[in-house]
């Protein structure tokens, strides 16, 4: 499913990966750290993503006010992302803008400036962001429901953080976290497109070679305990549309129960697929699913979704559904939990797990339609799971059974694991 | 693998016209075994009756709930056991179908896509609940300041009997008004050959792209449509802007406040709408943030987000700037994109913002051509525009020939703050 990929690592413990793709004249630059909000601790809610912003507003080589127009000059697009396990920056550009970004990445890997001033502009952006999520109570009902599932695991803070540490937050506290983690011996640097991949490893010694190397302490992180009982979150909100939201805690990607619980999730919602970045880009093939059939096409709800992704510790299965038009969210929420008991205690039919599995094999083949969709499975898979994990999983997931789906069903979706949340519009 | 890049070669693509009137363009790539099926067709929302806002959109949300002689329980067995989601959009002017399928899936949904488009069912059952879906669509939309101040902003800009000042989901009251009839009447009155467009791009030869589209299309008779409004009436231009067009949504339960400060512009057809295009970078292209973005967002720290875009279609479109900021700092922030926008209108814009916008918009371009989905957007918008089969290197003379004074010209003859419209949605009442 993805090119011949050529592995190095330079000598300050920097992981490189070049696949050669020349049918477009575009290279594109992925910079992955093993840093995400798992990695915060009290205080410091949202400094992972927040350092993100501030490794856009200028480094010794870069002046603040160019690093944006950097790769604009090429004809560029960059960005960058930060969750709970992973941040990371890319661009994508002509061929003839690829020292260019190694030289960005490589000053943002370990000379970026934090000015008190670019920091203190950046505090009041990210607090809009995060009161632009607030916006939104779909999201409102998705961070108190996962605050809830978790309680003692760091992935129960939102990435974004809790307000309260965003207004609080040093300079130096937030510089410490990137002093922290930006470091080669904690990243991946990906590049994938219309290279020459002993060039392209040349070029990443070059750019960032002299970087010195760093052990990175990573800390502890608790690990969430087994939960004994199911927890509720009911909330009432100014609003007109009603939302559940039921979250299991699941595997991690390295788990063997990952590929069967991805069938799951498609048997229920429809496929995703792997690539999360990708699949912002279209909803997933759900007429047939087992929750669209028992409430989409009933009318119980407008909406359903399920969610499921790679992690590097366990995460969650969170299924959401957005009530239907005159249909009580108290309703809905029995319903949803009833389809979802039915499937723990009967598994999937046969023809429902060939069609799901057909449909990750699918979707798999086309979420890979760029060098940048590439560039970010090859990245992501390295950075959340390891070497090698992305290689097996097509395999994986050819190989699940009926009574693999059954299993896993059976044991994740248990009443006693299961977090669920309702938000009524008052 | 290896091929001589496409941008060295242009696209090139192969375009046929069948006997009845359908046109197919097809781009064979090889840079992974799938294909992109793009079926447009030229009737969009602008076909709704009046007072029958909406039909247009629930149609399209219908034609994969059932075509010709397949149920809608046969239709999506079909697609989901292939792992194919289409996305039907609608446009004032489109209705586009679009799959992304593996290739050897492809004949096959093409087949389906074209029962989608000449004869969908539209059963009654599902017209239901497709308007039930609607309107929680329309209901949650209330509840989001974004969607509120976008709502509001076309009909301040065009009025609200112009057909770009209508709502093009509909509103509750005429949803309610759309029945089975009504839909199959729309699809009757404006489906026709002649006015739909198949674009394939991927890993499918011409031949067989024209022998699957002949299959799919070919029989779709060019005399049972349409029967009525053959072609729709040409758009008038926007009404001349009355002043202080200016609404507040109070919404104090919110977070955050959204502001949408908009121009009406030019037609695509406009030989300044390169300029404008430059322009528009210049001032604050989204996601490049360009004046309004280092203002607002970089050097003030107001929003999160803060750009503009501008479209341009068969009348004179659209430059919308947007933000969203806290309710304590929307005066702040419409000052802010008033001075840019002013500034740019008084002072033109410079030779090094011109000279950097050019190289960032010719520099995208390839970009904007790497996946099959990407060439079949580019593709079937040349064929909207009549832009031409080369329009991809034609495009980069059309842009490295905007001038500086041009785009000054561009700005000072649209960005006139007296003549904006703006919409505030949020935490925020008027002072």
């Amino acid at each position: 499913m993805l090119p011949l990929i050529r592995a190095a690592v330079l000598d300050n413990g920097l992981q490189v990966r070049v696949a050669e793709l020349h049918t477009t004249p575009l290279v594109s630059v992925w910079c992955w750290y093993r840093v995400g909000s798992r990695d915060e601790g009290p205080g410091l809610t949202g400094a992972s993503h927040w350092a993100e912003h501030m490794n856009f507003k200028g480094t010794v080589g870069i002046p603040a006010g160019e690093f944006k127009q950097f790769i604009d000059r090429f004809g560029g697009f960059w960005n960058g992302y930060t969750w709970i396990d992973q941040t990371t920056y890319v661009a994508t550009a002509t061929k003839d803008a690829l020292d260019p970004m190694l030289f960005m990445e490589a000053e943002r890997m370990d000379r970026c400036l934090y000015a008190p001033a670019a920091f203190e502009s950046e505090r009041t952006v990210i607090i809009s962001e995060l009161q632009g999520g607030e916006n939104d109570p779909d999201n409102l009902l998705d961070i108190e429901v996962t605050a809830t599932a978790f309680t003692s695991h760091t992935y129960r803070h939102p990435t974004i953080g809790w307000e309260g540490d965003l207004r609080t937050m040093s300079r130096d506290d937030l510089h410490g976290h990137y002093r922290r983690f930006y470091a080669p011996t904690n990243a991946t640097l990906v590049i994938v497109g219309d290279v020459d991949a002993d060039d392209a490893l040349r070029q990443a010694e070059r750019r960032f070679g002299a970087i010195p190397a760093r052990e990175t302490d990573r800390g502890v992180i608790t690990a969430e305990p087994e939960q004994s009982g199911e927890r509720r979150v009911e909330m009432v909100r100014e609003g007109t549309t009603g939302y559940v939201k039921v979250a299991y805690h699941a595997p991690a990607a390295t788990d063997p129960d990952f590929a069967p619980m991805l069938v799951l999730d498609a048997v229920l919602t429809g496929a995703k697929g792997l690539n999360v970045w990708a699949s912002f880009s279209g909803p997933a093939p759900q007429r047939r699913a087992r929750l669209y059939r028992a409430l989409v096409d009933t009318g119980q709800a407008a909406a359903v979704a399920g969610s499921f992704v790679a992690t590097a510790d366990p995460y969650l299965f969170m299924v959401s559904a957005t009530a239907g038009d005159g249909i009580a969210v108290l309703e809905l929420r029995d319903l949803l939990l009833a389809a979802l008991d039915t499937v723990r205690l009967e598994g999937a039919t046969p023809d429902e797990v060939d069609r799901a599995k057909r449909q990750l094999r699918a979707r798999i083949v086309l979420e890979n339609g760029s060098i940048t969709s590439i560039g970010h499975q090859i990245g992501f898979f390295e950075t959340v799971a390891g070497s090698g994990v992305f290689d097996q999983l097509v395999s994986r997931i050819a190989a699940v059974s009926d009574h693999d789906v059954a299993r896993v069903a059976a044991r994740y979706l248990s009443t006693h694991n299961r977090t669920v949340g309702s938000l009524q519009p008052a | 693998m290896t091929s001589t890049p496409t941008a060295l070669r242009g696209l090139a693509p192969a375009r046929e016209c069948l006997a009845n009137g359908v046109t197919l363009i097809v781009k064979p790539t090889a840079t992974q075994p799938a294909v992109t099926i793009n079926a447009t067709v030229s009737a969009g929302s602008l076909c709704d009756p009046r007072g029958a806002e909406g039909t247009a959109h629930l149609l399209s949300r219908l034609l994969d709930r059932g075509a010709g002689t397949r149920r809608g329980e046969e239709v999506a067995d079909f697609l989901d056991l292939r792992g194919v989601s289409p996305s039907i959009t609608v446009s004032r002017q489109t209705t586009s179908v679009t799959c992304d399928c593996l290739a050897e899936d492809a004949e096959a949904v093409l087949a389906l896509v074209g029962e989608m488009l000449r004869t969908p069912t539209c059963a009654e059952g599902d017209v239901q609940v497709c308007r039930s879906q609607v309107l929680t669509g329309l209901r949650q939309d209330e509840e989001s300041p974004a969607a509120r101040a976008l709502d509001a902003i076309m009909p301040l800009l065009y009025g609200q009997d112009h057909p770009y000042g209508r709502p093009p989901r509909g509103l509750p009251a005429t949803l309610d008004l759309i029945d089975r009839s009504r839909l199959l009447e729309l699809h009757a009155a404006h489906f026709a050959p002649r006015r739909l467009t198949v674009v394939l791009v991927g890993s499918i030869s011409v031949s067989a792209a024209v022998a699957a589209t002949t299959r799919a299309f070919g029989t779709w008779d060019v005399r049972a449509v349409p029967h009525v409004g053959t072609d729709l009436s040409p758009l008038s231009p926007p009404p001349s802007p009355p002043a202080n067009r200016r609404r507040v949504i109070p919404m104090p339960a919110k977070s955050q406040a959204d502001i949408v400060y908009g121009f009406t512009t030019i037609a695509r057809s406009d030989p300044a709408f390169y300029a404008y295009w430059v322009m528009n970078n210049v001032l604050g292209q989204y996601g490049i943030g360009g004046r309004i973005g280092r203002s607002v967002r970089e050097k003030q720290g107001l929003a999160y987000y803060a750009g503009s875009v501008f479209e341009a279609g068969h009348t004179a479109g659209t430059l919308l700037v947007r933000a969203g900021v806290n309710g304590d700092n929307v005066d702040r922030a419409l000052e802010s994109i008033e001075h840019e926008v002013m500034a740019l209108a008084r002072d033109g814009a410079t030779d090094e913002e011109v000279a950097r916008a050019k190289r960032y918009l010719l520099g995208a371009l390839p970009r904007s051509l790497e996946t099959n989905a990407g060439i079949a957007r580019f593709l079937q918008t040349a064929q909207e525009f009549d832009l031409g089969l080369d329009h991809d290197r034609a495009l980069l003379e059309l842009v490295d020939a905007v001038t500086v004074d041009a785009v000054g010209e561009a700005a000072r003859r649209t960005l006139v703050p007296a003549q904006a419209a703006v919409a505030i949605a949020g935490p925020y009442e008027a002072s």
